[in-house]
């Protein structure tokens, strides 16, 4: 994929940063979700075991992967539905298009799914002429708008009611007012117009029980539910680490997840959907199709380095407490997935695209993904080993490494260090203010002196000084 | 009790004053306080650049500077959350060298860390009449787990009126290299920080890390703000001349 000359995290940053509207919007929203958050894990009590406890229930299920996946296969079979496995995005866009091909469908409506975002299942499916009906509210909004994700379950976060006022006015030619009554009525209108119309409905999941071969999704909005029971065939696309060994550990994620996510207790619809219409059933789907998605995430199993990576439940928390994200919004990351998570899932989705791995310096390493995530992935040390790999496959700036090879020399002989440290404060207090400014022109220190006063420089070294301070 | 003071380079080589306080505050609470000159830096800005080589090369010199030292005690978390978290991996591969970086880690702390939990003191006999803010840095606080010494120090100061941050948990925006890789996003950050730190009425603003401390203090001090920004162990050592 080629990319403009700015298209870059520094560049979509400074147009993320010039974007007061979609900073506030932003700002308002992750707080609002992150205090809500906090509210709802302290009155669960004791989050920290129950941190713990999904922790370890996901590092199970990633280190017996293979083994939950053919049994979860093989209970989707026994219902007499179908499994498929994709390696890649491009496949698993084939075989989406030939179960639509195979039903003469033309109108698919899809509730929220990232994985379909990663794969970029719509514009596939729009090259052959095939719509993508997203039906959850936010994913509907930037459908119109024609823009990506900003936000894991939040899509839509970096959009104010006057511009999803403006794009509905678009979208359907009436004139509308900006309260959220007017602007979520319009939308169920519109949609459920279409819903009776579509002859495939496309789920995500968030989770799949091995022992039943049954699909789990956490919805608010209903339009989940539309989706898996109107329409002729339900295409459920799933990636391969979505699994989960049996029912009895659904509640467990029932409470991690939506406390995670909005800081609901549970959200409106749980839906578990095991295999198609029964005999003697009145409605739900003929045909049940399971896309499971690799995609890179064999990779990472197999790499001990970012394999915990595969435990993420992607509930959005780190996103909400992540101050760099807060500021800068999710497209400023350039990928499906953005915030923390998205720092570290994107490169490792594309590892040999430089403009991916850049994503790794997007963070302070403050830990607060950590702190938040319901499953204790330390993002900020995936983050750190990213940027390692990355100096090793990537040619960083020459400024970069010179400077950090002088660092490490000077550290690495204190005797030394103390003496050029003495030489050059002595030359630069020598030269007084011209000393300051030409201190000021250094490169780094020059970055950070455009927006901060710098440190007055002090006569003698602490070093220097010990000597007086001797008992 | 005998301490070795890790100064750390910040420290050492910009905010000398912090040092001095740490040795008067330590010496005041009766600990016997040595400077090992052989010590520059925990090797943190290369290692979380991505250079875990160059980072060994810088930090190899701590383990022969505190070799024997019974407390190892720096006035920064995120330096001592370097070597707690990375020196084992680190020097990994030389098993002598690993035994040593173990050694370290189990007698490094963070300052306030050391005088709550090891000497066991929260008041210090300070006297500080100010309104003072709090700021628990990232590493301190999140990944040191140093979370409650720092205020227990406080809330025993005489005079002291602590007021609390709108945003008290988040990021400052420096991050080492980060505020020079993506200045723009650190600058935004840094900026909200010394937002909430002029909201809350505070004369002074307080931590226990530099790194932070100078990033917020520059970036008030270019705002033209008269918040006066400083380390833990100066505010108790300045506070000890008014206690007692």
């Amino acid at each position: 994929m080629s990319r403009a000359a700015n298209d870059t995290l520094a560049g979509r940053s400074a147009r993320a940063l010039g974007n007061a509207f979609l900073r506030k919007a932003v700002r308002f929203t992750a707080e609002r979700l992150s205090q809500a958050k906090t509210d709802s894990t302290d009155a669960l009590g004791q989050w920290e075991a129950w941190r713990d406890r999904g922790r370890q229930v996901r590092q199970h299920v990633v280190q017996h992967l293979d083994y939950y996946l053919e049994e979860f296969a093989q209970n989707v079979e026994a219902h007499g539905q179908k499994v498929h496995f994709a390696s890649d995005a491009r496949e698993a866009g084939d075989i989406v298009l030939r179960i639509i091909a195979e039903k003469e469908a033309r109108l698919v409506a899809k509730s929220k799914s990232m994985v379909s975002e990663e794969v970029g299942v719509n514009a596939r499916l729009a090259e052959h002429g095939i719509e993508c009906l997203e039906t959850d509210l936010g994913e509907w909004i930037i459908q119109l708008a024609h823009e990506p994700p900003s936000h894991l379950i939040i899509p839509a976060i970096h959009k104010t009611r006057d511009q999803v006022q403006q794009l509905f006015e678009k979208e359907g030619g009436e004139r509308l007012t900006n309260d959220t009554a007017t602007l979520a009525g319009y939308a169920r209108r519109r949609l459920r117009e279409r819903f009776a119309r579509a002859e495939v409905g496309m789920t995500g999941c968030n989770f799949a029980i091995a022992e039943t071969g049954s699909v789990v999704i956490f919805t608010n909005e209903g339009n989940g539910r539309m989706v898996t029971t109107l329409p002729q065939t339900h295409i459920v696309m799933m990636g391969m680490e979505r699994i989960l060994p049996t029912l009895a550990d659904l509640p467990l994620m029932a409470d991690l997840l939506p406390r995670s996510a909005t800081g609901q207790k549970i959200t409106t619809y749980v839906n578990v959907v095991t295999g198609a219409r029964r005999q003697g059933e009145l409605d739900g789907p003929r045909e049940l199709h399971v896309v499971i998605l690799d995609n890179g995430r064999s990779r990472q199993l197999a790499d001990p380095l970012f394999r915990e990576l595969l435990h993420c439940i992607r509930c959005g928390a780190c996103l909400n407490v992540c101050p760099v994200y807060r500021h800068v919004g999710g497209h400023a990351y350039g990928s499906v997935y953005s915030g923390p998570i998205g720092a570290v899932v994107t490169p490792l989705l594309a590892p040999h695209d430089p403009a991916a791995a850049e994503l790794a310096n997007a963070s302070t390493l403050c830990g607060a993904c950590f702190d938040a995530c319901p499953v204790k992935i330390p993002l900020h040390d995936l983050l750190l080993r990213l940027r390692t790999r990355n100096v090793a496959l990537y040619h960083p700036p020459l400024g970069e490494r010179v400077g950090i090879r002088l660092f490490a020399a000077a550290a690495a002989w204190p005797r030394l260090f103390s003496l050029l440290s003495r030489l050059v404060r002595r030359v630069l207090l020598r030269l007084g203010p011209r000393g300051e400014r030409l201190l000021a022109r250094l490169p780094g220190v020059s970055t950070w002196a455009r927006h901060r006063s710098l440190p007055v420089l002090q006569a003698r070294s602490f070093r220097d000084q010990w000597k007086d301070l001797q008992d | 009790m005998k301490v070795s003071l890790f100064a750390t380079c910040l420290v050492d080589q910009v905010a000398p004053q912090v040092g001095v306080a740490t040795v008067r505050l330590l010496r005041h609470l009766g600990c016997r306080v040595t400077f090992p000159p052989g010590q520059v830096c925990c090797g943190q800005p290369a290692y979380n650049t991505g250079y875990p080589n160059a980072a060994r090369a810088a930090a190899r010199p701590l383990l022969d500077a505190f070799d024997g030292a019974r407390y190892v005690v720096a006035p920064s978390g995120s330096c001592v959350a370097m070597i707690r978290h990375h020196f084992p991996d680190l020097f990994a591969e030389d098993l002598t060298l690993r035994r040593r970086a173990r050694e370290l880690v189990d007698r490094t702390y963070e300052l306030t860390e050391f005088i709550v939990t090891v000497l066991g003191v929260t008041d210090v006999g300070a006297r500080f009449p100010h309104r003072v803010a709090f700021h628990p840095s990232c590493h301190g606080s999140r990944l040191l787990g140093v979370r409650h010494e720092p205020l227990a120090l406080l809330r025993e100061v005489r005079g002291l009126e602590l007021v609390p941050l709108e945003r008290p948990g988040d990021c400052c925006g420096f991050g080492g290299t980060f505020s020079v890789k993506l200045p723009e996003i650190s600058a935004a950050m840094v900026d909200e920080k010394a937002e909430d730190v002029e909201a809350s009425g505070a004369t002074h603003l307080v931590g226990i890390d530099l790194g932070c401390l100078l990033n917020i203090a520059g970036r008030l001090e270019q705002r033209g703000s008269s918040i006066r920004v400083l380390h833990l162990a100066e505010l108790l050592a300045e506070g000890l001349e008014g206690g007692e």
